[in-house]
């Protein structure tokens, strides 16, 4: 092949090559939605939904992507840059991290209704057939003879919740008296025959490998491995009383700016409180705010007192702060 | 050009391009090396000494080291005396499989080390066939240091086969063959003419696999049960302090865990040089 021929070859090339890439560059806009790990099949779910709406309301096509982890590990992955829209996660001090590194508006939880939580849960326990421990309530898990598995508090936000659960229920059950709520806890903790990292990992622990009496996870999700697991196998108690557990959601608004996609990232979250989507929600066993849809589902959420990290131990940072960093309570209560 | 060849004048160099390889090597070992460990020491920076030395040393991260160091130290020697039997017998014998057995030794290379640990946990947790068969003898694997020494065995074992190997390979049937001719019973020839050319390579291998271990954290994290001053690895410590955004903790710690390698695999260098110099008769 003679030099030019090879040239107008190549251009021609080029040329095509630039055309195919075209369209896939036509400007369609995209979505990140950084969530925690257990939320895959939840937002495989709401996405298309939004892109359909999206489509029919502005005529518009996009597509919203999805980016899995701990919910630790997310909000660290975007402080190292990674350029999610939208967060979605289970943990408020994830996100509050990234309000305080100015990626999150620093009222990000007066941005949404329900402090920015479109659906919530609370921690519930999973015991083997017929419950023959007899498992209730928080109490019976610090008997001799029942052994306990949850996530590690210290590697875990659905272990945190475990735990500031069951350090909630001692203190309403001893009135506040710091030396017997922290017995309890001593006991309670003792009860745990395995600390995985996360929460598949405990259910894990659990179901295959058939260790403990009862798992401690979030109340959708024991109801999530009750059905996929066999219902004739296990069986769902919701303590009668527990935690308030908030799955925060914000706009990361440095990176939806950067992205062009500021409004896309607000009708996404705004999105997540509308009935059809509520109702989709409680289809995971969420507990949500929409009262048609709570009316709906009145039967798959037994009715419970549940109470705010807030109410019980000031704020999130305190609770971290007396609770789980090195050398505090969690750390006193385990020493043996 | 003349400086260079001033500099290297008298040298008994032949090959060419030392120049350029040398440049390659230093660039690549700063990227793939220097530059991350700098990182890590950045991290550092933010720490003073007094924080340091308390984060080394709390309680919980110290009784993490013991029950590291302790399995690790029990993986090895196991590793050390397995390694060198799979190692003689793959050199050594002629069967049938023996290249399925060879490669077959890659395995825990070539396994994500989580699948490893997640397989290991499944068979010797009291629910799987040999925790069923171990349980009711009292002796429990999974969820105990045990449990966390043969995840570290599993995970590490190539290393001391792969380094003894070849120098078995290059150590001639005739050499004890000599030795035996000369009057050595099997033991007196193993122990005396074989042993002291393996050596250097099995402390190495040994070595190389202990400090292996010390950093294993996906095949360890589902066997080890995690509990707090029993069972807690050190890598989980180091996780942990990143679960709580605690970048110059996680760093102090891998910093422990660097030193005490970094310290090991230069012990074993040195040595390793001086052994060989006595072998041959050298003048040290």
């Amino acid at each position: 092949m003679t030099l030019p021929a090879l040239f107008r070859r190549s251009v021609l090339a080029i040329a095509l090559g630039a055309s195919i890439a075209t369209p896939a560059m036509a400007q369609e806009r995209e979505l990140l939605n950084s969530s925690y790990d257990i939320a895959r099949e939840l937002f495989s779910a709401i996405n298309p939904e939004f892109e359909a709406w999206w489509q029919e309301e502005h005529g518009e096509e996009i597509s919203v992507n999805q980016s899995h982890g701990g919910s630790s590990a997310q909000a660290r992955a975007i402080l190292q840059g990674l350029r999610a829209d939208v967060v979605t996660f289970n943990q408020v001090t994830d996100v509050q991290v990234l309000a305080d590194a100015g990626l999150v508006a620093e009222d990000w939880q007066q941005a949404f209704e329900n402090n920015a939580s479109p659906y919530y849960s609370t921690t519930a326990f999973l015991v083997r057939k017929d419950n023959p421990k007899g498992i209730e309530s928080w109490d019976d898990l610090v008997k001799e003879d029942v052994s306990v598995v949850f996530p590690n508090p210290k590697t875990s936000g659905n272990g945190r919740y475990t735990y500031l659960a069951a350090w909630g229920f001692a203190d309403q059950a001893f009135d506040g008296d710091e030396e017997q709520i922290q017995d309890f806890m001593r006991t309670f903790l003792a009860n745990v025959s395995v600390f995985d990292t996360g929460g598949r990992g405990a259910t894990t622990s659990f179901i295959e490998r058939g260790i403990g009496d009862v798992l401690i996870s979030f109340e959708s999700e024991v109801n999530n491995i009750r059905s996929e697991y066999g219902s004739d196998d296990y069986e769902v108690v919701v303590p009668p009383v527990s935690i308030l557990a908030e799955f925060p959601v914000a706009v990361v608004e440095q990176n939806a700016e950067r992205n062009g996609t500021s409004d896309l990232a607000r009708s996404y979250l705004e999105f997540l409180y509308r009935e059809d989507t509520q109702r989709l929600l409680a289809g995971f066993n969420y507990r949500v705010h929409d009262e048609t849809v709570v009316e709906e589902f009145a039967d798959q959420f037994p009715e419970t007192e549940l109470f705010n990290v807030e109410d019980v131990f000031g704020s999130w940072d305190e609770a971290m702060e007396t609770h789980f960093e090195g050398g505090a309570l969690l750390d006193q209560l385990q020493r043996r | 050009m003349n400086q260079r060849a001033s500099r290297f004048a008298g040298s008994t160099r032949v090959l060419p391009g030392f120049g350029l390889s040398m440049g390659i090597s230093v660039l690549f070992i700063s990227l793939v090396l220097l530059l991350p460990i700098t990182g890590l020491f950045g991290q550092l920076a933010g720490l003073s000494l007094a924080e340091y030395w308390a984060i080394i040393t709390e309680g919980r991260v110290v009784a993490s080291y013991m029950v590291t160091i302790g399995a690790a130290a029990v993986a090895a020697l196991v590793n050390a005396v397995f390694g060198l039997l799979l190692a003689w017998v793959l050199v050594r014998y002629e069967f049938p499989g023996k290249r399925l057995l060879d490669a077959l030794m890659d395995l825990p290379f070539a396994l994500p080390t989580a699948v490893a640990g997640i397989t290991l946990a499944t068979l010797y947790a009291g629910s799987g066939w040999m925790g069923k068969l171990l349980e009711p003898t009292g002796f429990q694997v999974a969820y105990t240091w045990v449990g966390i020494a043969l995840a570290m065995a599993f995970t590490s074992i190539p290393f001391v086969v792969r380094t003894v190997q070849p120098v078995l390979e290059d150590l001639p049937a005739e050499v004890d063959e000599a030795a035996m001719s000369l009057g050595a019973t099997d033991g007196v020839a193993f122990r005396r003419v074989i042993m002291p050319h393996l050596w250097p390579a099995l402390v190495t291998g040994t070595g190389l696999a202990f400090v292996r271990s010390l950093g294993e954290f996906g095949a360890i994290i589902f066997i080890a049960g995690n509990m707090p001053y029993e069972t807690e690895i050190t890598a989980l410590m180091i996780f942990v302090k990143l679960q709580e955004y605690d970048y110059a903790g996680a760093s102090a710690i891998a910093s422990v865990v660097l030193f005490v390698s970094l310290a090991l695999l230069l012990a074993i260098n040195v040595w390793q040089g001086r052994f060989v110099r006595r072998l041959h008769g050298g003048k040290g």
